[in-house]
């Protein structure tokens, strides 16, 4: 039970990632490249249209992981408070940037939720890239100082960096050098969704530019890609542990190769949404690789004493869990359904879309 | 410690009560905006219609507002109280993410709907995308409360040896007895709240000659909705919520009531009085004898326990406060049924129109209704302490172990200054919807 939450929680997440990652990618690329007025409100409102629907996700995603494993959401929301609560005011920011820029017809105001929009974007898909980075490398569980936890073995408390920015020190914070490639890498990948899916869905005037920022991206974001996986040894030995005893899980680092290869292909493709699936799979494939080098462990504990967050002592009672795999499987066939629905009734490009004001 | 309690309570209590401003709207509005499609689809007068997209230009924009404001709410449960959330988070966890799944995303699906999909769809599906959002915001108000049922009343748990609470009936989370009364009051509230809203916009139309059919439309509907609402939201859901206090919240009903000392045969209820915490009486009271027991138990003398029956651990930590926020609600809730009555009054004599002195009170009503909402949320909470989970919980046991207080005052300053400025723009943009008003030129 606690392994189906687990998938079903980590499947929420990753379509989270999916559809609103395109929104942080929107406006990281309409922050550097839309020029013309025409073109940053195609852009904009290819991202304005469904950003509460995919928003649901995450709130969906975060009452399930509540749920299913209470000790966990306690641990780490305390323990990453303020990125957490920093993160909380850039969604709002983001939101608002989305929401109001078409409330008045004047540049200033236009400019300054164009720039709301666009920076908060790039923060966000940063601060999750290093939010993964932590996840990774693992934290002080119950604060262990001098052989001592200072707090309940399952509690810690991360400041937002420590001097020496490395996660090898004795008390790594959230941001060091290894989770800012992490985060970077975040960065560039939503940047390459983004671009896709304006192609997708737009026919702004910058669609063949972008694929050009597409393919500089992704020669950038596959250096990247090797330099983390070599640090990433460095900083805990054992990442590749289960992959070497479960061999099939290899699959998820193959979807990450395969979307990385496909989007170099970017140029070729003759169908737009060839290139937003690549993107796709390497969101899907770089998430799941990354949880499947931890498994079952959701949490790596830094030192011996206390032992790392898993989903099995962090879950709620099998009662739990079982009544609420009943309406869960009520409520997913209903999202699905609105989702047909949806997008049946307000499908293809933007600028052929009658608003309704 | 201390001052750690107090700053996660104060962001709590600050977050929720900005949150609540937007919900209380939304989930009122939807139903005024099902009935207009609902007239025109029945009587194919184009200005149901343009009424009904005109509020819901308003809905929109409060939506925005609560999908912001909502989402470092769920958050905060792991964020400020991690302890609460480890504990209990087996339980309210299950309602909280039954909300995601079943309510936000039917209420923003359909929202997207109803707002870009008019020509698309025809006018019944519009009907029925309309519904929907209601039906949503409807579902989220269900859900959240059964949340706080459980807090106040918590019903259908186990308490395991580490300590933890964990769900032993599930279906017991929806037969609280605290949850059906709760939830009944708390949606009429709401619709209170979006009546006013309607008339208010309604009387500032008609008094500035300026759409003046609409004015008149939004009037009307706005007050009589009004009435109804004001008198249901007292008799008997009101009713009904007191008594629940009453049965399970002795300490909490003694102290809203103003009750210090027990009385031999009857409570009186007071009407004013401020309660002086030293002295242990409520200076300057007006009370009537015997009422309160009549209204609690139908029974004129029977005996019911003030704060004197109580030890200073049971009593909630901060009694003025619950005291004048009970005392507002209720003596709001008295004054909008007067003013409604007074203006469905006139209605039928077909004067409202043309009396302006009713019209400016009706336009500048609008406050008071979020005002009575928010204290009740108040009585609701303050009554709760010092539990977190009431009779089981104290709040003090729910706070993150690892968050300083320089942390928390940090985020809680954060949110001030960020709340101030979404508030301003809030009003900004519905300020500008309204006085573009339901037929805008095409620009
Ligand atoms: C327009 C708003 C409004 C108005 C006019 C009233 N209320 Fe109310 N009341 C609420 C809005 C509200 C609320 C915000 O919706 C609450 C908070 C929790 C809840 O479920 O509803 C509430 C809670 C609430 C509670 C529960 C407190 C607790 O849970 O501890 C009681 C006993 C009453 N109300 C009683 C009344 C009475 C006797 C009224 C008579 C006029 C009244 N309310 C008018
Ligand atoms: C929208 C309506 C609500 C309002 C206005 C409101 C108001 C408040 C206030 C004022 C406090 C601070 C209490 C104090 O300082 O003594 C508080 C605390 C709290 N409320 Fe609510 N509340 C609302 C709804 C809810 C709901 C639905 C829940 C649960 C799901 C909830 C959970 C809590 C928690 C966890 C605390 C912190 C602990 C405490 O101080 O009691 N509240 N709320
Ligand atoms: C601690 C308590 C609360 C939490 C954790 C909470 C959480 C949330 C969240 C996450 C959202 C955004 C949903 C989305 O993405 O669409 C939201 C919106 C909403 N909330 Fe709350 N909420 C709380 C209190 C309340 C209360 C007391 C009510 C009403 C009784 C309420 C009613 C709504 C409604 C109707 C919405 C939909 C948006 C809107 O119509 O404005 N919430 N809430």
């Amino acid at each position: 039970m606690e392994v189906f939450w687990y998938l079903i929680i980590a499947l929420v997440l990753a379509i989270f990632f999916i559809l609103d990652g395109y929104n942080f990618g929107v406006g990281i690329i309409h922050l550097f490249f839309a020029k013309t007025e025409k073109d940053k409100e195609l852009i904009t409102k290819s991202a304005g249209l469904f950003w509460d629907f995919n928003e649901v996700w995450l709130v969906a995603g975060g009452g399930m992981l509540f749920m299913a494993f209470p000790t966990f959401y306690a641990s780490v929301f305390s323990g990453f408070y303020l990125p957490l609560i920093i993160v909380l005011w850039l969604i709002v920011f983001r939101a608002i940037g989305l929401e109001f820029r078409g409330q008045f017809n004047f540049q200033m105001w236009k400019d300054i939720w164009d720039t709301s929009f666009g920076v908060s974007s790039l923060l966000l898909a940063l601060f999750f890239g290093i939010a993964l980075g932590n996840v990774v490398r693992g934290v002080n569980l119950g604060g262990v100082e001098n052989g001592i936890s200072a707090y309940e073995p399952h509690y810690f408390f991360l400041p937002l960096w420590d001097s020496s920015f490395s996660p090898l020190s004795e008390t790594p914070g959230i941001i060091d050098w290894f989770t800012i490639i992490i985060g970077l890498i975040a960065v560039l990948t939503l940047a390459i969704h983004g671009a896709n899916w304006i192609i997708l869905k737009t026919n702004s005037s910058i669609n063949n530019q972008l694929k050009m920022v597409i393919f500089k991206l992704t020669i950038l974001l596959a250096v990247l890609t090797i330099v983390s996986l070599l640090v990433w040894q460095l900083v805990n030995p054992n990442s590749l542990d289960n992959f070497i005893d479960k061999p099939y899980l290899i699959i998820f680092p193959l979807i990450y190769f395969s979307g990385l290869v496909g989007l170099f292909f970017i140029k070729r493709f003759k169908k737009e949404v060839y290139g937003f699936i690549a993107s796709t799979l390497v969101i899907v494939g770089g998430i799941t690789s990354s949880l499947a080098s931890l498994f079952p462990v959701i949490l790596p504990s830094t030192h011996d004493q206390n032992e790392s967050l898993t989903i099995y002592n962090t879950s709620a009672t099998e009662y739990g869990l079982s009544v609420a795999l009943g309406w869960g499987i009520i409520g997913f066939v209903l999202v699905i359904v609105y989702i047909i629905v949806q997008k049946r009734l307000l499908s293809g490009k933007i600028d052929k879309m009658d608003y309704g004001h | 410690m201390e001052d750690m309690i107090f700053y996660d309570r104060l962001q709590f209590a600050f977050t929720i009560t900005f949150h609540y401003i937007f919900p209380q709207l939304t989930m009122g509005l939807s139903l005024i905006i099902v009935y207009y499609k609902w007239r025109f689809l029945k009587t194919n007068i184009e200005k149901y219609n343009n009424a009904a997209k005109f509020l819901m230009k308003i809905f929109a924009v409060n939506f925005t507002m609560g999908v912001v404001t909502g989402i470092p709410m769920e958050f905060q449960f792991g964020t400020n109280w991690a302890k609460f959330s480890e504990l209990t988070g087996g339980i309210i966890g299950q309602t909280l993410a039954m909300e995601g799944l079943f309510s936000f995303f039917l209420e923003s699906a359909f929202l997207a709907l109803f707002i870009f999909g008019e020509k698309l769809m025809g006018q019944t599906l519009h009907f029925l995308t309309g519904f929907f959002v209601f039906l949503g915001s409807w579902a989220s108000g269900y859900l959240i409360l059964a949340t706080n049922a459980w807090m106040q009343h918590p019903v259908g748990y186990e308490i395991l040896e580490n300590g933890k609470y964990v769900l032993e009936n599930f279906s017991a989370l929806f037969s609280n007895p605290w949850l059906l009364p709760a939830f009944l009051h708390n949606q009429i509230a709401s619709i209170v709240t979006s009546s006013f809203v309607v008339a208010s916009i309604g009387a500032f139309y008609v008094l500035r000659n300026k759409n003046i059919e609409y004015g008149k439309l939004f009037l009307k509907t706005g007050i009589i909705f009004g009435l109804v609402s004001s008198v249901l939201v007292a008799v008997p859901t009101g009713d009904w919520n007191a008594k629940n206090v009453a049965n399970y919240q002795p300490a909490a009903f003694a102290a809203m009531e103003g009750i210090f000392e027990t009385e031999e045969a009857g409570a009186e209820i007071v009407l004013i009085g401020q309660p002086d915490m030293v002295q242990k009486k409520l200076d300057n009271k007006i009370a009537v004898p015997n009422i309160l027991s009549f209204l609690t138990y139908q029974d004129w003398n029977r005996q019911i326990p003030g704060m004197d029956q109580f030890t200073e651990e049971e009593l909630p930590d901060n009694i003025p406060a619950l005291y004048y926020s009970y005392h507002i609600m209720v003596g709001l809730g008295t004054i909008f049924i007067g003013i409604m009555a007074l203006s469905v009054f006139f209605l039928w004599r077909k004067k409202l129109f043309s009396t302006k002195p009713l019209l400016w009170a009706i336009m500048f009503l609008v406050p008071f209704p979020y005002i009575a909402n928010l204290t009740g949320w108040y009585v609701a909470e303050l009554g709760r302490q010092p539990y977190l989970v009431y009779g089981l919980l104290k709040t003090s046991e729910g706070i993150s172990p690892t968050v300083s207080s320089g942390n928390t005052l940090f985020t809680l300053l954060g949110f001030v200054a960020l709340y101030m400025l979404l508030g301003l723009l809030f009003l900004v943009l519905v300020g500008k919807t309204i006085h573009q008003g339901p037929t805008p030129q095409k620009h």
